[in-house]
């Protein structure tokens, strides 16, 4: 799941590398636009829909946050 | 607030769109992002094209031409009106009010009542709920609702955040009577602690316009806008319809004794699609139950993406079938409101051009 979520991440925004981030939020790699964007890619690739509740910048802010939300829409690691 | 509503119905809504359309991508190089990141923004939210007035153009021209079309076409006879409820935050001016302005070109009787109400995302929801309390009144037989929007004229072009999304229209919805007794159940909540979330910083009381509040400023994110302009927080709005609306809609079917699978359509205020996605699939609805298509198509007109909604998804559908069907508005204020209806027999609903 950590290599096809980088995959997404780097499709958005190729620029920055993500394995290298502390908080894709904090160091601008993200912006609210980028979380909308990365929801819809998240959605259609693992075939889920993300709580709207949920979609707030903490979720987003590495990619152990993001594993932690599919996990919790009900993605199987 | 449960509301409870007897013996109403809506018999007829007409939106009026200006013949105007601009495209997502004519104004794709005015913002300071790449066109490559625009575009798949684009995707994602439903930005395709959105229906802007020409320069000068202001509500009551749009509401005028509505009526007007009503009365040639003898869908309304002017002197039944007994009540004129309008609902808009671009007035024509700060005063009169601009529904007193449409009373005067269309030559309407003097014994009747015309107000203006300041309301936007619910503002048809605040003009229903309102034109049945006025129905209640012996004299008053027929109410027309107009909602009605140039938000356009208060948009920075360089304003990705808002200038995609924001389309100007009217509408004109007939409230009335109805011989067929019924029941309509509403519920509405405000907080005006979000107040600032949606709004025009100055040119009203508190900060009139200078030559200082028409000043470009770039935000955070990029976007450029002068305290003149509207500012929106889109992802505290986000945040607000994802958590406050669903418990609104579910309350508003508890009380009513109906499930989700009673109501044929849900007709929500339209901001993005992916907002509107997200609410579906949080109520656990199909999404093709509640249309996000108004936006891509047109833009969205504050008050009167709900009437739309209705026009160009059910159009003339409802001049002979009936749907059961759930509205629900949400935004400035912060307000949001609910309501479910029976709807049938309509003697119009579609969509004209100015």
């Amino acid at each position: 799941m950590k290599k096809e979520i980088i995959k997404i991440l780097e499709e958005l925004r190729p620029e920055f590398d993500f394995n290298e981030s502390v908080n894709f939020i904090e160091e601008g790699m993200l912006d609210s636009f980028d979380v909308v964007r990365l929801v819809g890619e998240l959605d259609s690739r693992f075939g889920i829909s993300i709580d709207g509740t949920d979609i707030i910048p903490e979720n987003f802010k590495d990619v152990d946050k993001i594993i932690e939300l599919l996990t919790k829409n009900g993605v199987k690691s | 607030m449960n509301l409870k509503f007897q013996n109403k119905k809506i018999s007829g809504i007409l939106t009026i769109m200006p013949k105007n359309e601009v495209k997502f991508e004519d104004g794709i190089h005015n913002y300071s992002f790449s066109v490559a990141k625009s575009m798949k923004l684009k995707l994602v939210m439903g930005y395709n094209s959105t229906r802007i007035v020409e320069d000068g153009v202001c509500i009551s021209d749009l509401c005028t031409h509505g009526l007007n079309y009503l009365f040639e076409k003898k869908l309304l006879n002017k002197d039944e009106i007994d009540a004129l409820i309008l609902v808009t935050q671009s007035p024509d001016y700060f005063l009169p009010p601009t529904s007193s302005v449409i009373q005067g070109n269309l030559g309407l009787k003097r014994d009747m009542l015309a107000m203006d109400i300041n309301q936007g995302c619910a503002g048809f929801l605040m003009g229903l709920f309102q034109s049945f309390q006025l129905l209640e009144q012996e004299e008053i037989n027929k109410v027309v609702l107009l909602n009605a929007d140039v938000l356009s004229r208060k948009v920075s072009k360089r304003d990705r955040n808002s200038n995609p999304l924001i389309g100007d229209a009217a509408s004109v919805t007939i409230v009335e009577k109805s011989e067929t007794p019924n029941t309509i159940y509403g519920n509405i909540r405000m907080d005006g602690s979000g107040s600032d979330v949606l709004m025009i910083p100055a040119g009203g009381f508190r900060a009139p316009s200078t030559s200082e509040t028409s000043k470009m400023t770039e935000d955070a994110a990029g976007n450029f806008r002068a305290l003149d302009h509207l500012v929106m927080k889109g992802d505290e709005v986000f945040n607000f319809v994802q958590r406050e609306v669903p418990p609104l809609i579910e309350d508003l079917l508890i009380k009513a004794n109906q499930k989700k699978e009673d109501v044929d359509y849900f007709m929500c205020h339209q901001p993005n699609k992916f907002m509107l996605q997200k609410l579906a699939d949080k109520l656990g609805i199909p999404r093709e139950k509640m249309p996000s298509n108004i936006v891509e198509n047109f833009g969205n007109a504050s008050g009167v993406s709900i009437p739309t909604a209705i026009t160009y998804n059910l159009g003339e559908r409802l001049l002979n079938d009936s749907f059961n069907i759930c509205f629900a508005g949400f935004g400035v204020g912060l307000t949001w409101a609910s309501l479910l209806m029976e709807m049938s027999n309509l003697r119009f609903c579609e969509i004209i051009e100015f």
